[in-house]
């Protein structure tokens, strides 16, 4: 998401730290590279230019001239001067009590209010909430029907002990123009319906609309007046351009909206939405949309988001997401088994699932300091880890226990049925027990030596390796049908 | 194909509902001679619409030399922008193929949510009204409503589609339809895809898988991949345009959402660095808000406060 950016900020930062004596004209000099940078990461000019004059002006007054070290307090000086502009934001959904929690939605055509409705759905339920979500986007065609559909998928299959249910009339669904001002009585009634039912939180999921269509801008005061809701979110893909400032200013003119929700984060957009709404609206971005599945949502935090900018990874967002996957238990659990070689193919796919849970492997990747610029233009193809799990499954108890007993024709068996080929299996095998050996190495020296072997793997990393992956055009045997069913599950 | 042969006056009146962040300051500049202000003045509004830093520099260059060299001064600086911009989409066949032998296939591609399925029915529309029979494919049988939602649009507006369940391969999806479209001789098959990111790799392979089954039932299918890109987006639509040429060779653009205050000044670079031309424009959710891609119009649109 951030590697272009931060890879172009950090290489004319480290620049300035090569020369013997920096004068003001050189500081001046690299940031015209910084301002192409976030211009082409599609941060707003003004936004641009100001945020160069200031980050000179600091420099000069930290006298990074005389400074012995002019690169290393150039980025200490970018840094905070970027958790500024997107900071301080409170992050996640303020709950009323006694409830329920009223939550609009709003934004462009297209943005993901529907996607991210279910993934706030998702959010709440984990944290044992009774949602409900009303669908009040009676323009856009089956935009009814999908709110429902997601609706049901996140009850049934989210975590969590919470509930999710879906108010909706769509009989009241018109074509373009018919149907404006009607959402204004859907949401009323959805809200009563709500309070009838004792709901923690209702979201009500809006139609898309451009923020200079003033009938529709006015439905949307009609619903904000009749249901006064306590928070209002506004829906920004993530992908936007210049016209972020305009749309964003125009819905918070309007409605005062409480926080953005950037959606398809997951892009390779260099995020300059998340750089300049906050300081040009004065709205913080509470939280980020990482994928189409209801659990890729993140909160936002500004400090994490400037350390992945600035390529210091985000270590932080990762151990967080690791804690959502492991308990300690199961940490202790494969520690030890790792420690004494036993881990077995089970456990290891396991553990893999886990951490695909947590993320796309690229996105986990990117949070470790250094890996997001080394990995801009490496594709880590997900796929491959499903042919890894399917390899695993078409193995024996067995066989999964005590990987040595493979021999030719039991390789040929598996490839056979897990849809792949006898020498992926074979790589497979080989990879296993490779690791199996390393980590009992890593845990038997002590931490200096365990830090140089992630050094060494992060150093050399060629990720496609490292995972037993091969590349893009890779034999291909999976139907379509079975990688879409494994997209769905997704 | 002759699609939309709409006059030009339509088309003015079309864009004119629209408006321009970038018109209102820039008509505070009409009639304002080249200097070096009014060039810095020019390249803040430039950026400010998503031309990019790269054609954005590019312009800026050449006024500048014009004004070293010390010629153009007493020019208007609109004016000579109007011209270098025109310039620089001129020449550019902008109509949507047509197959020797019918159907004409016609594959739309982009990413989640901008407005590819409303695009399918815009297209549709236009091609019935010129007295083609047209069949609709639903492919996109990922998210949640999308086949109900080009299925709507296909009872609304009359035109016969192909669906495939929720959950159902695309390919397969794409397969029937093109089997259809032989069987019932349409003359344009039009399919609808699911969204997708150009950084998911399985899912620009199975972009390419759809591709190629059309290829397989129907002579030199598809005829036309049309791209549509979001006129909101920024400097991202260019890698965009980028990934999926390279995975399906995109012929042609449809650019959506310029009723709003974005421009969509980004089409100067996808020209100009991977020389794809945009075709098709959207100007509104209704099915009728769609017209072919002009120029002269854009540019106007872009820098002018009202179109004339
Ligand atoms: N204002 C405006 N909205 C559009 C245009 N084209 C599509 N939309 C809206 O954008 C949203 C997403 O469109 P859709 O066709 O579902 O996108 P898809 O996900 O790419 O198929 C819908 O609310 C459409 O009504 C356009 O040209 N102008
Ligand atoms: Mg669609």
């Amino acid at each position: 998401m951030f590697e272009s950016l931060s890879g172009k900020l950090t290489g004319t930062l480290r620049n300035l730290s090569g020369r013997g004596k920096i004068s003001e004209s050189n500081v001046r000099d690299s940031m015209v590279e910084v301002r192409k940078a976030l211009l082409d990461a599609d941060v707003h000019v003004d936004v641009v230019t100001d945020f160069c004059e200031e980050v000179v002006q600091d420099a000069l007054g930290a006298k990074v001239t005389t400074s012995l070290k002019p690169g290393e307090e150039m980025i200490g000086i970018v840094n905070q001067r970027l958790i500024d502009l997107m900071g301080p934001v409170e992050s996640g959904v303020m709950l009323v009590d006694p409830g329920p929690t009223i939550v609009m939605m709003c934004g462009l055509q297209g943005s993901g209010k529907t996607t991210t409705c279910g993934k706030l759905a998702a959010y709440l339920k984990a944290r044992g909430k009774k949602v409900s979500l009303v669908a009040a986007d009676l323009q856009r065609p089956a935009a009814v029907e999908q709110l429902q559909v997601t609706a049901n998928d996140v009850n049934e299959n989210a975590k969590g002990v919470g509930e999710v249910t879906c108010y909706a009339e769509p009989e009241k669904c018109g074509e373009y123009g018919t149907a404006t001002g009607v959402a204004v009585g859907v949401c009323k009634r959805g809200v009563k319906h709500a309070r009838k039912n004792k709901v923690d939180v209702v979201i009500l999921d809006t139609a898309g609309r451009l923020h200079i269509d003033d009938e529709l801008m006015k439905e949307l005061r009609g619903v904000q007046s009749m249901t006064t809701p306590h928070q209002i979110f506004l829906v920004v893909d993530a992908m936007i351009g210049q016209d972020a400032v305009n749309a964003a200013s125009a819905f918070h003119t309007q409605l005062a909206v409480d926080g953005v929700i950037l959606t398809k984060f997951d892009s390779d957009t260099r995020g300059g939405a998340a750089l300049s709404v906050k300081r040009v609206t004065g709205v913080p971005i509470k939280f980020v949309g990482t994928g189409e599945k209801f659990d890729a949502l993140e909160e936002f935090h500004p400090e994490r988001i400037a350390s992945r900018i600035l390529g210091m990874g985000d270590v932080v967002s990762l151990v967080e997401k690791a804690q959502e996957e492991f308990s300690e238990e199961d940490a202790e659990n494969i520690a030890q088994k790792m420690a004494s070689g036993t881990m077995t193919v089970t456990d290891f796919i396991n553990q893999l699932k886990s951490i695909r849970r947590m993320g796309p492997m690229k996105s986990l990747l990117g949070m470790l300091p250094g890996v997001g610029a080394a990995l801009k233009n490496v594709q880590v193809d997900d796929e491959q880890f499903d042919r890894i799990e399917a390899i695993a499954s078409s193995m024996t108890k067995k066989e999964k226990n005590d990987i040595k007993l493979l021999g030719k024709s039991r390789i040929k068996r598996i490839a056979k049925g897990s849809g792949t080929n006898p020498s992926e299996v074979n790589r497979f095998v080989k990879q296993f027990d490779m690791m199996k050996k390393m980590s009992k190495q890593m845990a038997g020296g002590g931490l200096g030596s365990k830090m140089g072997a992630m050094k060494d793997l992060a150093g050399g990393m060629d990720p496609a390796s490292m995972a037993g992956m091969t590349g893009r055009g890779s034999t291909k045997t999976k139907s379509n049908k079975q990688r879409f069913k494994r997209r769905k599950r997704k | 194909m002759g699609l939309f042969r709409a006059t030009v006056n339509a088309l003015r009146s079309g864009l004119s509902r629209t408006r321009s962040a970038l018109a209102t300051p820039l008509a505070a500049m009409r009639g304002r001679t080249i200097d070096n202000d009014s060039i810095n003045e020019l390249e803040r509004l430039l950026l400010s619409s998503d031309v990019g830093t790269t054609t954005t520099d590019a312009i800026v260059n050449e006024l500048r030399d014009a004004v070293s060299r010390g010629e153009k001064q007493n020019r208007d600086i609109l004016e000579l922008l109007h011209d270098q911009l025109v310039n620089r989409l001129a020449n550019k066949k902008r109509t949507l193929a047509i197959a020797e032998r019918s159907p004409t296939v016609i594959l739309v591609a982009g990413v989640n949510g901008v407005g590819k399925t409303t695009s399918v029915a815009k297209i549709g529309r236009a091609l019935r009204e010129e007295n083609r029979s047209v069949l609709l494919a639903a492919a996109d049988t990922f998210r949640a409503g999308a086949v109900s939602q080009l299925a709507t649009w296909s009872e609304r507006l009359g035109i016969e589609i192909i669906k495939g369940q929720q959950g159902a391969d695309p390919a397969a999806v794409t397969f029937d339809a093109a089997e259809a479209a032989i069987a019932r001789s349409a003359d344009v098959l039009l399919i609808d895809t699911a969204g997708r990111l150009h950084t998911q790799e399985p899912l620009m392979r199975q972009l390419e898988k759809i591709k190629q089954v059309t290829s397989k039932k129907v002579d030199g299918a598809p005829h036309e991949v049309l791209l549509v890109l979001d006129a909101t987006q920024g400097q991202n639509t260019l890698v965009q345009a980028k990934r999926f040429s390279e995975a399906i060779d995109v012929t042609g653009i449809f650019l959506a959402k310029l009723d709003g205050t974005a421009r969509g000044g980004i089409v100067f670079a996808i020209e100009d660095e991977i020389g794809i031309p945009v075709k098709l424009i959207g100007i509104g959710e209704r099915p009728e808000d769609v017209e072919p891609f002009d120029p002269e119009v854009f540019v106007d649109a872009l820098i002018n406060e009202a179109v004339s």
